[in-house]
């Protein structure tokens, strides 16, 4: 008959589990990235000059931030807080106005013929802008655009942006096109 | 009624411990599958601006990352108080952003360079003047993907 053989103390296994446990939980940074995320215009040929698109006036939203942190937006002097109503209604074109963008009737999935609006937005900034103002603004920016999206797809499909399938998704992102355009880097107001 | 007799006595018997030393494993590969090791010494101060839009980037292994701010204090006699850039472990001029995009290119698989992303951690006092030159860099070698890195804040 073979003997038993002897068990083993396996107490002390779990202190060892333990301190390792904690070290990782202490180590451990389960930081997600979290930003805002843009795509960058290509590089320009340098033989090619910029006036070879023009955009009529009345499309573009021409934001500029100086050295001093101060809005301009459309020749008005404005506080951060008013940009994103100012920006939807300026994407929106409620009442058609002609100071306003206008619009081309395009043919988009599950919404048939709606009118686009042509709207470009125009941030320009100094070099002595504070980063932590540039971010704001486009924030307020990309704000005015989802609240936009939102309400669109709340609208025609009963449901916020987030929550449809992408085809759906990719038609409303048609009709409120997110065209956040900057500008050549310039000096304004002799910022260093 | 018996239900709920007197303890007459009895020792109460030891807890069976021998799962516990299981259970802690099962918590230690959870913690050790997910922890991300921290890649670089920040040497820049850095106070990441807030914001309300907020997207999660996708890809980590794809993600290079460019941090920008003034140097921390034990830098700041070498290096000034000039917001500098930090690229991996070591300041860096803007000339220096196109060999490390071609790098971090070269570390991947070819597919994929076209869906590599460069975060920009920005402190938020920086003045713009450096992160437009870094801009322009990036757009100069076609890593157009950027993503502005920033916390997620809660208001309204």
């Amino acid at each position: 008959m073979p003997r038993k053989l002897p068990e083993y103390n396996a107490s002390s296994l779990a202190d060892i589990a333990f301190m390792l446990l904690i070290f990782f939980l202490v180590t451990t940074t389960m930081d997600t990235d979290l930003g805002i995320s843009t795509q960058l215009p290509p590089p320009v040929p340098p033989q090619q000059n910029d006036d070879d698109q023009k955009i009529k006036e009345r499309n573009v939203f021409v934001v500029l931030i100086n050295k001093n942190d101060q809005l301009l937006v459309e020749g008005k002097l404005m506080q951060i807080g008013d940009l994103k109503e100012a920006a939807k209604e300026f994407i929106e074109n409620p009442n058609r106005s002609e100071e306003l963008p206008e619009f081309k009737v395009k043919e988009v999935e599950f919404f048939g013929e709606v009118e686009v609006s042509k709207q470009v937005i125009s941030l320009q900034n100094d070099r002595g802008t504070s980063y932590g103002l540039y971010i704001q603004v486009q924030n307020e920016l990309v704000k005015a655009y989802n609240e936009l999206r939102d309400e669109l797809s709340l609208r025609k499909f009963g449901k916020p942006y987030e929550e449809l399938d992408s085809d759906r998704q990719a038609a409303v992102r048609v009709i409120y096109p997110k065209s956040i355009s900057e500008a050549e880097p310039k000096n304004y107001g002799g910022g260093s | 009624m018996g239900k709920f007799r007197k303890d007459d006595g009895k020792e109460v018997p030891a807890i069976n411990t021998s799962a516990l030393p299981d259970i802690v494993f099962m918590l230690l590969f959870f913690f050790m599958v997910s922890t991300t090791m921290k890649e670089v010494t920040l040497k820049v101060k850095m106070t990441i601006p807030g914001a309300t839009e907020v997207k999660k980037l996708e890809k980590k292994s794809l993600v290079s990352y460019i941090y920008i701010g003034e140097p921390q204090r034990q830098f700041a006699k070498m290096f000034g108080t000039e917001p500098r850039i930090q690229l991996n472990d070591a300041f860096a001029n803007v000339s220096d952003i196109a060999d490390y995009i071609e790098a971090e290119r070269a570390k991947r698989d070819e597919a994929e360079v076209p869906l590599m992303t460069t975060s920009l951690k920005v402190d938020e006092n920086t003045k713009m003047g450096i992160v437009t030159d870094v801009k322009q860099e990036l757009r100069r070698v076609s890593a157009l993907k950027i993503n502005y890195s920033t916390k997620k804040v809660v208001k309204e």
